[in-house]
């Protein structure tokens, strides 16, 4: 399986609409935090990029096939 | 058809006293209208949007850009006075798109974290007493410059690492590039002096590195890549100011809002663990910036059935979004036990404010020291004497003048 999987942990999430305008692609807002797209996307730099500047560190981002998380980083 | 609402004007004094109910007939309708706005420096023509829906979305719609260079042309098409220059500053993050933004970005976020954000908690808590210890038990002060204008001044160089002694110097640079009374010959004096300071300050801390946000910027690496010197002046210059007179009308309109409501006030007397939830509500009853900082079309964008072309400027009201009655129940009601978030007082999208958490903390320390130690609060001049700012960029007052009691 190849990939990578996105989540957002709601109760962290302050709904800073970061990844929403970096990516809208990626994210979404809903009601005031936000979500991913889909769970399950391509690997892709400008996701990276997006879950990286989160302020809340709320974005995690996992590669599928080894399970190293990439987002956060360590 | 009735011009009412496309006659508001932003640039009168009125406006500034009161631009809740204006902002309240211009939400009404939904339309987006072309306004004259000042920036601090000249006067445009541009788009103003005062929907709280409209202004969330277009805080993060990527066609609305910030890219310094085409923003200036932009600025230059839509000036009223075709004889005003503009001034051409060194771009910062406030003012680049990604992947510039997202660079530089992810360089101050590597340095401005929260664990930095909160090891200053012990040291606020002591500036706030020794500020609060200078006002008279009993007797008129201005709370606007004895409290509301120090603190920040005195947090921002704390966590640049701008040694104590220069914090006066900090503070009138600040006061004079902040001002609209100031003139553009005193500006750039201030603007001269601050760089020069600033520059020899980055060459002190590259050759004696201290655990402060300098030295932590000047290595701070992301991909390999570091700060360029340019790109690192303007990050320091960008903190220095993006953080003063908005946390300062956090806490002078904060006051104002609990001297006025003195139910609120004394259900944070009862609760303190209101005072998170009090402070966003602060925040929201009166943003201090007034509205976003500047924004161009890059392409047309559609607003509730109105096309604005491409290469206009457009201003997002965070103060008026925050009103709207389709967000908030009761907008102009102050509710420090509101449960909805989601104001847009420090933005949304890429640009969110960097500084949230640690404005946050400084109206927490401010706020909770504020009741403890003084049990009575009064105005001492009737609040419809008060004057705001004469500013469409910012919203806070100029003084505040108050008696505070122990008891
Ligand atoms: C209550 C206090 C504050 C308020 C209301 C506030 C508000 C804002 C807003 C609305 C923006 C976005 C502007 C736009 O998109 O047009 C912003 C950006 C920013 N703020 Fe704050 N701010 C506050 C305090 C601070 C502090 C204390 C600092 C740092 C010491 C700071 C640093 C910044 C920076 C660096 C940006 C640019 C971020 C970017 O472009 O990605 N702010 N602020
Ligand atoms: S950037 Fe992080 S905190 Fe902000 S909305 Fe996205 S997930 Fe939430």
């Amino acid at each position: 399986m190849s990939g990578w999987s996105v989540e957002i942990d709601a109760r962290t999430c302050i709904g800073t609409g970061m990844c929403v305008g970096a990516a809208p692609k990626y994210f979404q807002r809903k009601s005031s935090k936000s979500v991913p797209v889909h769970d399950h996307v391509e690997p892709d730099e400008d996701l990276l990029d997006a879950a990286f500047a989160c302020p809340a560190e709320a974005i995690r981002v996992r590669d599928e096939a080894t399970g190293d998380v990439l987002v956060p980083e360590a | 058809m009735t011009n009412a609402v496309s006659d508001v004007d932003l640039l009168s004094w009125d406006f500034a006293q009161d631009p809740h109910s204006r902002y309240a007939r211009m939400r009404n309708d939904g339309v987006v209208r072309k306004h004259v706005v000042k920036t601090l420096a000249t006067a445009l023509n541009a788009w103003v949007v005062t929907d709280y829906e409209q202004a969330r979305e277009l805080l993060a719609d990527p066609r609305l850009s910030k890219e310094t260079e085409k923003l200036l042309d932009a600025m230059d098409a839509n000036k009223v006075n075709a004889g005003d220059t503009i001034t051409r500053t060194p771009p910062s993050m406030l003012f680049s798109d990604p992947p510039d933004h997202t660079r530089l970005r992810r360089l101050l976020g590597n340095a401005f974290t929260m664990r930095r954000v909160e090891k200053l908690r012990p040291w606020i808590e002591e500036l706030t007493d020794d500020l609060l210890g200078k006002i008279p038990d009993g007797e008129e002060v201005d709370l606007v410059h004895t409290l509301a204008l120090a603190l920040p001044i005195f947090v921002i160089g704390k966590l640049l690492g701008v040694p104590q002694d220069r914090h006066e110097d900090f503070r009138t640079w600040n006061g004079a590039l902040a001002s609209l009374d100031t003139s553009a010959e005193e500006k750039q004096v201030a603007h001269k002096a601050a760089f020069d300071y600033l520059r020899q300050l980055i060459e002190d801390k590259r050759a004696a590195p201290d655990d402060d946000m300098i030295s932590a910027l000047i290595e701070a690496q992301v991909d390999g890549g570091k700060l360029s010197e340019p790109e690192l002046l303007s990050t320091i210059y960008l903190m220095m100011n993006a953080g003063y007179e908005t946390t300062a009308h956090m806490i002078s309109s904060g006051v104002l809002a609990l001297l006025e409501n003195p139910d609120q006030q004394a259900l944070l007397r009862k609760d303190s663990t209101l005072l998170p939830g009090a402070i966003e509500e602060f925040l929201r009853f009166e943003s201090p910036l007034n509205m976003s900082t500047i924004r161009y079309t890059a392409s047309p964008v559609e607003v509730g059935g109105v096309t604005i072309p491409a290469n206009e400027i457009v201003f997002i009201s965070l103060l008026s979004a925050n009103r709207d009655a389709a967000k908030f129940t009761d907008p102009d009601t102050l509710d420090v036990t509101r449960p909805n978030r989601g104001h847009l007082s420090f933005g949304y999208g890429i640009h969110h404010c960097v500084g949230a958490p640690l404005a946050r903390m400084e109206g927490e320390i401010v706020f909770g020291k504020l009741l403890d130690r003084f049990g009575r609060w009064e105005l001492t001049v009737p609040a419809r004497e008060l004057e705001w700012k004469y500013s469409a960029q910012f919203r806070g007052l100029d003084r505040l003048p108050v008696r505070m009691s122990a008891e």
